[in-house]
C-alpha cells in the first residue's frame, strides 16, 4: 500500500471503526491527526521540479477492464494542485474534529456523527486524490451523503429535515447532471479508460467536435456550478450552512464544495477549453451574480450564520473569475484561493459554531460589546474576518490578487468583457469589507446588552483547532511561495496539456 | 459433475424434503427450511465443479446448452436467492400459520407448513434448468415449472383476502400469458422450422425469411416475456401480486422470477436482434416498451404508501433498465454485450432486492402491513436495520460505490453507444425519480422521530440473519467498489 492509499482509507477505516464500536471520539482525533502528518509527510517529499501533468506518489489497481466500457481502477495520484487540496482537507478535517462536541453532548448516536464526520472529510480526500474518474466523482457522493444526514438529524432549527431535504435534492440534480457530462466526455473522447491524465492525453491529441465540447461544458458548468454555489444554483448553501451543525458546515464549506471547483480546473477546462471559450461570457455573467448580488444579500443578513453562508456563496465568485481567465496566473490564484477560502470559512464558522452553542441563536441585534470580556474570540474572529475580506498578509491576498490580474491580463488591446467583468468584481472586496466589519462591530464593539451572559473565553478545546485554521491562513498569507510552487508547475502542465 | 446433476439434486432435496414432512414426525417444521437452505448451500459450492462435457452429441444436449460461465452464474443467483428466501420463510412462520387454516383438534399445530418451504426448491430447479434451456419446449417446460410453484406460493395464506387476490390475478394473467408464450412459440417454429435457438438463430439470419411471420411470433412472444418481466403495459398483475403474497414469496418472485424472465427474454430475443431482416423493427419495439416501462414504473413509485408497492413499482422501473440494455445490442463486436449488462444487473438487484426484504421480514413482528409510515425513526430503534436499508435503498437508487449504480452505468452505456437518446434522456429522468423515492424512506428512518406506537417495543434481529444481512452489504459494497470481481464471474 502506497502512503496516498494509507491517506484515503484511514479515515473511512475509521468512520467504519466508530460506527462499529470504537470509542467514536478518540478514534475520529488519532485518524484525523495521522491524516495531517501523512498528507504534510507528502507535501515534503512532493517533487516540485516536475512540470506537467505528472502524478506522484501513483499507485494503481485494476477493477474492471472489460471489452466496451472504459478501463476502471482504484487509482491515486497526486499534481500540485490536488497536493494543496488534500492539505487543506487534512487540515479542516482535524480542526473540525476537534471542535466537534462531545460525545455525551450529541443528542443521538455519537457514533454517526463520527463517523459521518470521518467519512466527509474521507470523501474529500478521496475525491481529491483520485487519478480516476469514476472514484474522482463517486468519493465526493460518498461524502455528500454523510452531510445530508448529518444536517437533517443533527442540524438545528425547526426546519433542518425541510433544508436536507432541499440540499439533497440540490446536490442530487447536480451530481446527476455532471454524470450525465462526465459520461458525454468519456464517451466522446473513445480512449477507453477512466484514467484522467489518459483522458487529457487523448483530449489534447484528438479534441473533441467543438459542438459537442460546447454541450460537454455546459452540463459540467451546471453540474460542478451547483455543487459551488454558482449564481444561481446557490440558494441551497445558506440555509444548510446555517441549519448544519458547526463541523459539517465547516468541512462542507470549507473542503468538499471545493470539489466543485477543481472538477472545473482539472476535467471541463483541459478537456473541452473551446466549449470553455463559447460559454465564457455566460459565466462571467453568472460570477458577477455571485460577487456583487449575492455580495449585496449578504450585506443584508442579521444572522451571523446565514451571513456567513452567503459569504462563503460570494466568494466563490472569485474562484470563478480566476478559472475564466483560463491562464496560468488566473488559475492558480483560484487554486490557492480554495485553499485560503478552505480554511478562513472553516475558521468562521467554527467561531460561530461555538458562539451559538453559547448564545443560542446568532442574531446581530442580541449581541455587542463581546471583544472585552472576551477578547481571544475577539481576536480570533477579527483575524478571521479579515482574512475573508482579503487583507495583506493572508492567503486570501495573495489568492485574489493573482485572480484579478490573472482575470486582466491578455494580449488583445481595450476592454475585453473579462476585463469589465473584473473591474465588476472588485467591487466585491469593498461588499465583503462592508458586511465582515459591520458583522465584527455588532458582535464585538460597542456596549453589551444587558440579557446577554457574556461567559468565560474560548477554551483552549476550541482554541487548538481554531488556532490550527489560523496558522495556515497566516502562514500560505506571508509565503504563498510555500504553496505556489506546488501550484505552479501542475497549472503550467494544465496548460501544456490544454495547448496539445 | 456434469452440470446438470445440480438441477437433479435440487429436484431430490425438494423431495426429500416433502418425505421427512410426511414420514418424520418433526416437533418444529422449520427444520425442513433449515435443511434445504444446508443442501442449497452445497448446491452452491457444486456450482464451483462443473465440468464441462466431453461431446454435446445426442438428444439431451438438443433440450439443455453446454455450461458456459454465464449460465453457471443465472443458477448461482437462482440458488442465492432460494437460499435467502428460505431463511426469510423461517422468519415469517409466524404468519403463514396464522393465515392457513386452523389445524383439527389432535393434529400437527403447524399442519400445511411444511410444503412452504419445499416448493421454493422445485421453482429453484426450474429457475437453473432455464438458464441452460436451449429449446422451445425445455425453455416452456422450465418456464412453467417455475410459474406453477409460484400461483401455489403466492396464494399460500389462504385465510388471508390479499393472499387469495394476489393468487388469482397471478393465475389468471400468468396463464394468459403462457398462452401467449406458446402461440408465439408456434410462429416461431413457422417461421423458422425449427426449436433449437442455435437453428433458429441461422434461419432468422438467412436471406429469404418470410418476416412478417417472424414479427408476428416475437409480438406474441412479446407479450408473454413482457409480463414475466413486469415491462409496461403487462405490468398491471404486478403491484397487487407483490403487495398480497407472503413477503418471502414476493421476494422470490421479484428476485427469482425476474432473473429467469430476463435470461429467457435475452436467450429469445437474441436471435432476432442479430437477424439484418428484423433487427431495426425489433429494436424499436424494444426501446418503445422500454421507455413506456421505465416512464410507468418510476412515476407511480413515487406516491407509493406502502413498502411493498413501492418495491413492486420499482420492480418495474428496473425491468425498464434491463430492456434499456437488451434493446441496445450492438452490431459490432468488441462493444458490451446486454448479456454482460444484464447480468450484472440482474446481480445486483438481486443483492438489493433481497436485502431490502429481509429487512421487512425482520421488521414483520413489530411493524403490521408494511406501511412506510411506520418506518419512521427506525434508526433510532434499531440502527443496523436502518443501516440495512439505506444501503439497498442507495443501491436501488444507484448512488456510486454500490452495485446499483453500476448496473445502471452499464445500461446507460449501451444505449449511448447504440444512441437511443431519447432512451437515454427518458432512464436519466426516471433515475432521478428513482433518487426521490427511495431516498424518501432513508429520509424517513433518519430524520423523524419513531412513531408513538413504538414506544418500548424492541426490535429483535437473530444472529444468523445480521450475518447474511451484513454479508448482503459488503457484497454490495464489493460490486459497487470493484464490478471487475462479478463481471469476472460470467464473462
Amino acid at each position: 500500500m502506497s502512503p496516498l492509499e494509507i491517506l484515503v482509507l484511514l479515515p473511512l477505516l475509521a468512520a467504519l471503526a466508530a460506527g462499529l464500536g470504537a470509542p467514536a471520539r478518540p478514534t475520529a482525533i488519532g485518524a484525523a491527526a495521522v491524516v495531517l502528518v501523512i498528507a504534510l509527510g507528502l507535501a515534503v517529499n512532493f517533487r516540485t521540479s516536475i512540470e506537467g501533468l505528472v502524478w506522484q506518489f501513483e499507485s494503481s489497481r485494476t477493477l474492471l477492464d472489460m471489452p466496451g466500457f472504459p478501463k476502471l481502477s482504484l487509482a491515486f495520484g497526486l499534481d500540485g494542485i490536488s497536493l494543496v487540496l488534500v492539505l487543506l482537507s487534512a487540515l479542516v478535517l482535524l480542526s473540525a474534529v476537534l471542535l466537534a462536541p462531545a460525545e455525551s453532548a450529541i443528542r443521538g448516536s455519537s457514533r454517526l456523527y463520527y463517523a459521518s464526520l470521518l467519512l466527509i472529510g474521507g470523501g474529500a480526500i478521496g475525491a481529491f486524490a483520485s487519478t480516476d474518474l469514476f472514484f474522482l466523482y463517486a468519493f465526493h457522493e460518498l461524502a455528500l451523503i454523510p452531510t445530508f444526514l448529518m444536517i437533517g438529524i443533527f442540524g438545528h432549527g425547526e426546519n433542518r429535515v425541510r433544508t436536507a431535504w432541499t440540499i439533497t435534492i440540490f446536490l442530487g440534480v447536480g451530481s446527476l447532471v455532471l454524470l450525465v457530462g462526465l459520461i458525454l466526455a468519456v464517451s466522446a473522447l473513445g480512449a477507453g479508460t477512466f484514467e484522467i491524465s489518459e483522458l487529457l492525453a487523448a483530449a489534447a491529441n484528438s479534441a473533441i467536435d467543438p459542438a459537442v465540447q460546447g454541450w460537454i461544458f455546459l452540463l459540467l458548468l451546471v453540474g460542478f456550478g451547483i455543487l459551488v454555489s454558482l449564481f444561481p444554483f446557490h440558494s441551497w448553501a445558506a440555509p444548510a450552512y446555517a441549519e448544519a451543525p458547526a463541523p459539517v458546515a465547516m468541512l462542507h464549506a470549507g473542503v468538499l464544495k471545493k470539489f466543485g471547483l477543481y472538477g472545473l480546473v482539472r476535467i471541463a477546462l483541459p478537456l473541452a477549453p473551446a466549449g470553455a471559450e463559447k460559454w465564457l461570457n455566460l459565466v462571467l455573467v453568472l460570477l458577477l451574480g455571485n460577487i456583487l448580488y449575492i455580495g449585496l444579500v449578504t450585506i443584508a443578513q442579521k444572522k451571523l450564520d446565514r451571513m456567513l453562508g452567503y459569504s462563503s456563496v460570494m466568494h466563490m465568485g472569485y474562484a470563478f473569475l480566476g478559472i475564466a481567465a483560463a491562464n496560468v496566473v488566473g488559475v492558480s490564484g483560484a487554486v490557492l484561493l480554495m485553499f485560503a477560502h478552505g480554511l478562513s470559512i472553516a475558521l468562521l464558522f467554527g467561531l460561530a459554531g461555538w458562539m451559538r452553542d453559547r448564545y443560542g441563536e446568532l442574531d446581530f441585534d442580541r449581541f455587542g460589546g463581546l471583544a472585552k470580556p472576551l477578547p481571544r474570540l475577539g481576536l480570533l474572529f477579527g483575524f478571521a474576518a479579515f482574512a475573508s475580506v482579503g487583507l495583506p498578509g493572508f492567503a486570501n491576498f495573495a489568492a485574489e490578487v493573482a485572480i484579478f490580474f490573472g482575470a486582466f491580463a491578455g494580449d488583445e488591446a481595450g476592454m475585453t468583457w473579462i476585463r469589465w467583468a473584473t473591474v465588476g468584481a472588485l467591487w466585491g472586496v469593498v461588499i465583503s469589507a462592508v458586511y465582515m466589519l459591520r458583522a465584527y462591530r455588532h458582535l464585538f464593539m460597542g456596549a453589551l446588552p444587558g440579557k446577554l451572559e457574556p461567559g468565560g473565553d474560548l477554551p483552549w478545546s476550541a482554541r487548538i483547532p481554531l488556532l490550527l485554521l489560523l496558522g495556515g491562513l497566516l502562514a500560505a498569507g506571508f509565503a504563498p511561495e510555500l504553496l505556489n510552487q506546488y501550484i505552479r508547475p501542475a497549472v503550467n502542465g494544465l496548460f501544456l496539456v490544454g495547448a496539445g | 459433475m456434469p452440470v446438470y446433476f445440480l438441477e437433479i439434486i435440487v429436484v431430490a432435496l425438494g423431495l426429500v424434503l416433502l418425505m421427512v414432512d410426511a414420514f418424520a414426525k418433526l416437533e418444529d417444521k422449520r427444520s425442513l427450511a433449515r435443511l434445504g437452505i444446508l443442501g442449497l448451500v452445497v448446491v452452491f459450492c457444486l456450482l464451483f465443479f462443473v465440468k464441462a462435457p466431453e461431446s454435446t452429441e445426442g438428444v439431451l444436449w438438443r433440450f439443455y446448452a453446454a455450461p458456459d460461465k454465464l449460465s453457471l452464474f443465472f443458477k448461482g443467483l437462482a440458488v442465492l436467492s432460494t437460499l435467502v428466501v428460505l431463511l426469510m420463510a423461517i422468519d415469517y412462520t409466524p404468519v403463514v400459520l396464522a393465515q392457513t387454516a386452523r389445524p383439527e383438534p389432535g393434529a400437527h399445530p403447524q399442519a400445511g407448513l411444511g410444503e412452504f418451504f419445499a416448493l421454493p426448491l422445485f421453482a429453484c430447479a426450474g429457475l437453473m434448468w432455464m438458464a441452460s434451456a436451449n429449446h422451445l419446449v425445455s425453455i416452456f417446460v422450465s418456464l412453467e415449472t417455475v410459474s406453477i410453484t409460484f400461483y401455489i406460493l403466492v396464494a399460500y395464506m389462504r385465510r388471508n383476502v390479499g393472499s387469495l387476490e394476489a393468487g388469482v390475478k397471478y393465475l389468471i394473467l400468468g396463464a394468459l400469458s403462457t398462452g401467449f408464450l406458446v402461440y408465439g412459440f408456434a410462429w416461431l417454429f413457422g417461421a423458422t422450422r425449427s426449436m433449437e435457438l442455435p437453428a433458429i438463430a441461422e434461419a432468422l439470419a438467412a436471406p429469404g425469411l418470410d418476416a412478417t411471420t417472424a414479427l408476428f411470433a416475437f409480438a406474441l412472444i412479446l407479450v408473454a416475456m413482457a409480463f414475466k418481466l413486469g415491462a409496461a403495459p403487462f405490468h398491471l398483475w404486478i403491484p397487487d401480486v407483490y403487495q398480497g403474497a407472503p413477503t418471502p414469496v414476493t421476494a422470490f418472485l421479484s428476485v427469482g422470477s425476474k432473473a429467469a424472465a430476463a435470461i429467457v427474454t435475452l436467450r429469445l430475443f437474441s436471435p432476432f436482434l442479430g437477424s439484418p431482416a428484423l433487427a431495426d423493427k425489433v429494436v424499436a419495439v424494444l426501446v418503445a416498451v422500454a421507455i413506456l416501462t421505465l416512464v410507468f414504473g418510476n412515476l407511480a413509485a413515487l406516491p407509493q404508501k406502502n413498502f411493498k408497492r413501492l418495491l413492486a413499482y420499482s420492480s418495474i422501473g428496473h425491468s425498464g433498465f434491463l430492456l434499456m440494455a437488451l434493446a441496445s445490442a450492438p452490431k459490432d463486436a468488441g462493444s458490451m454485450t446486454p448479456s454482460t449488462a444484464i447480468a450484472f444487473y440482474l446481480g445486483a438487484y438481486l443483492l438489493m432486492t433481497l436485502l431490502a426484504f429481509l429487512v421487512i421480514v425482520a421488521l414483520r413482528p413489530v411493524i403490521e402491513g408494511e406501511e412506510i409510515d411506520a418506518y419512521r425513526g427506525l434508526a433510532r430503534r434499531s440502527p443496523f436495520l436502518a443501516f440495512a436499508l439505506l444501503v439497498s435503498m442507495a443501491s436501488l437508487a444507484g448512488i456510486p460505490l454500490t452495485a446499483g449504480f453500476f448496473g445502471k452505468l452499464f445500461a446507460f452505456k449501451m444505449a449511448l453507444d447504440a444512441g437511443h437518446w431519447t432512451l437515454l434522456a427518458v432512464g436519466i429522468v426516471a433515475a432521478a425519480a428513482g433518487f426521490y423515492y427511495y431516498l424518501k424512506i432513508a429520509v424517513s428512518m433518519y430524520f423523524s422521530d419513531p412513531p408513538k406506537s413504538a414506544d418500548g417495543v424492541a426490535i429483535e434481529v437473530g444472529l444468523l440473519d445480521k450475518a447474511v444481512m451484513a454479508l448482503l452489504i459488503g457484497l454490495i459494497l464489493v460490486a459497487g467498489v470493484a464490478p471487475g470481481v462479478v463481471v469476472g464471474l460470467f464473462a
